[in-house]
């Protein structure tokens, strides 16, 4: 298991490597530099400024010491935020969208995995029939749809609940945001759930646990839903990716003052080193937990360690 | 056609058909366009009797005539994105495919690295970088969309590489380059054609989640999720401006993913048989 373990930790080294040429490159292929945009200045004073932020040296040696300060948790000044730099911006506002995503990825699993073995309980039935509709629709709007229909209907027409961020006390601000973004993955969940479990099912030690006459709770609970989770344990990855994407788009909605809000704003006003230091930190991320999703599936299945 | 018989393929063709032709046609014969401001009648509400179907925006614009071009322009963007993502996902696909063993397995292992990445804001660190125009956009979404196809073009290449046909042509000395396009392609047409009805859904939510964010498609063009944006905004008084666009391009997006879904059923099928 440990051998295991520190092969796939060696994996994720090249794949973060790509991640963060990749990145470098883009921004500095951009035509014109990120303090063009601003009045004419003396050709003096635009070499000052390229040399402060190191924007005279060669390509690759600026490639270098942005590295070597990303080992040493230092991702450079913002360029409009001048009092900041990008690591104050990004530990400060990641922990609420930590938080929120979070919250969304357990009320995922949890009404996921609730609402596939529900339907493959009853495959073919009605419910079956009308849980992998309101699924598919789940899947085919995006967040930015979701989102606003929600704030329509549940703050602005129903004034349930709060719309806005800022301002207002309590958790009922957190519910529509986490909503929003746990509905998508909550149908993906569903149907991957569904799924598997009408397989698993189908499956002779389960008929052998029946023989034995093991009730229907007992059987999900003891045998089928451990087995089962294998395919939705291995979208977690996919999932996680896509709640960092929705979480830009919620909140900016809701306007809320996380990474993602940042994010926007950063690529708004062409802060690249903000923007840049973002898509590193949530690659680096990314690719982390998909690591822990890793590793998990081999604990699940020890098939896997053994390869 | 056998396909026609299903009915979710029926229903969701004919939505579609009926969604494009009307975002075609519908603005030559109206009698608006869509730059023209009227700030005598700001935040009209939609309604048969009034000179405007679908009510006027913030700027007095009709809203019928920018709806249907923000559909004109959100499906020409997903179909040149994906023809782009297509013609990348194949070669990359086919050539992985046919050359197999050490090439094929770096392939697909640099294909799984990107996979894990959050793609999108590469595309939007693209669109910081350089200027915002449509080219761009179209470039950067078949740029994300291209993994996918890769996958199942390569697995259907491995399959058919086995094949007499593809065999006889490398021993005679065909070049690589041709047994791909004479050999390979004409045989994955079918499995294309079904992974391409679920990739433009998936450039459809790109392109309108960048427009969304202001990251898009820029004023006065318009698309789907421009108009979202734009409705989001003024979602209190008018709530139409949100709530047209919004449902329209849930539509079209419900209409492919169901479409795909049933191509993919009845292509496996067939597959397995």
């Amino acid at each position: 298991m440990l051998r295991y373990a520190l092969l796939r930790l060696l994996g994720a080294i090249p794949t973060l490597l790509l991640v963060i040429v990749l990145a470098f490159l883009m921004v500095h292929a951009a035509p014109g530099g990120p303090f063009d945009a601003e009045r004419v200045l003396p050709p003096e004073i635009e070499a000052n400024i390229a040399k402060a932020y190191h924007l005279d040296e060669p390509l690759p040696q600026q490639f270098f010491s942005y590295l070597s300060g990303l080992l040493h948790g230092d991702m450079g000044p913002s360029y409009r935020y001048r009092d900041h730099t990008v690591g104050d911006l990004i530990s400060s506002a990641f922990p609420l969208s930590l938080l929120l995503g979070a919250m969304a990825m357990l009320l995922a699993v949890v009404i996921g995995v609730s609402a596939g073995t529900l339907a493959a309980l009853r495959k073919d039935s009605l419910l079956d029939r009308m849980l992998m509709a309101l699924a598919m629709t789940g899947i085919s709007i995006p967040v930015f749809v979701i989102a606003p229909l929600l704030v329509l209907l549940l703050a602005v027409q129903l004034q349930w609940l709060p719309a806005g961020w800022s301002g207002t006390a309590g958790a009922g601000k957190y519910v529509l945001p986490v909503i929003s973004l746990a509905l998508p993955q909550i149908a993906y969940i569903a149907r991957l759930t569904r799924a598997s479990m009408i397989d698993v099912l189908g499956s002779d030690f389960i008929r052998t646990a029946r023989a034995q006459g093991l009730g229907t709770g007992a059987i999900v609970r003891l045998h089928a839903l451990k087995p089962s989770m294998l395919p939705v344990l291995s979208y977690m990855g996919p999932a996680i990716a896509a709640i960092l994407t929705g979480s830009v788009v919620v909140e900016e909605i809701f306007g809320i003052p996380g990474l993602g809000q940042h994010f926007v704003r950063g690529a708004l006003n062409r802060d690249y080193t903000l923007v840049l230091g973002i898509v590193v930190f949530y690659a680096t991320l990314v690719v982390l937990l998909n690591l822990v999703v890793d590793l998990l599936y081999g604990v699940i299945d020890p098939r896997i360690r053994r390869r | 056609m056998k396909l026609l018989s299903n009915r979710v393929v029926r229903v969701s063709t004919g939505l579609l058909g009926l969604v494009v032709l009307v975002a075609f046609l519908g603005p030559l014969v109206s009698p608006h366009d869509y730059l023209q401001t009227d700030f005598g009648n700001i935040l009209q509400p939609p309604g048969f009797s009034g000179a405007h179907l679908f009510g006027t925006d913030d700027l007095g614009r009709d809203l019928f005539v920018r709806t249907m071009l923000g559909v004109q322009v959100t499906i020409l963007v997903a179909l040149v994105a994906s023809a782009v993502s297509l013609v990348i996902g194949v070669l990359y696909g086919a050539i992985a495919g046919l050359a197999g063993g050490r090439v094929d397995a770096v392939m697909m292992r640099f294909v799984d690295t990107l996979y894990a990445l959050p793609f999108i804001f590469f595309v939007i660190l693209l669109m910081v970088a350089f200027e915002r125009n449509f080219l761009l956009i179209f470039i950067a979404i078949g740029a994300v969309n291209w993994l996918d196809m890769a996958r199942i073009v390569r697995g259907q290449t491995l399959s058919l590489r086995e094949r007499e046909f593809v065999q006889a042509a490398q021993l005679t000395g065909v070049s690589f380059a041709k047994i791909i396009s004479r050999h390979i392609a004409p045989n994955l047409i079918g499995v294309v054609v079904v992974y391409l009805t679920l990739t433009i859904p998936q450039a459809i939510l790109v392109e309108s989640f960048l427009s969304f964010l202001g990251l898009g498609i820029q004023e006065p063009q318009t698309s789907l999720g421009a108009l979202v944006d734009a409705g989001v905004n003024q979602m209190e008084g008018a709530s139409w401006m949100l709530l047209i666009p919004a449902s329209l391009l849930a539509l079209i997006l419900l209409c492919f993913n169901f479409l795909g879904d049933a191509l993919r059923d009845v292509f496996d099928a067939r597959q397995s048989k």
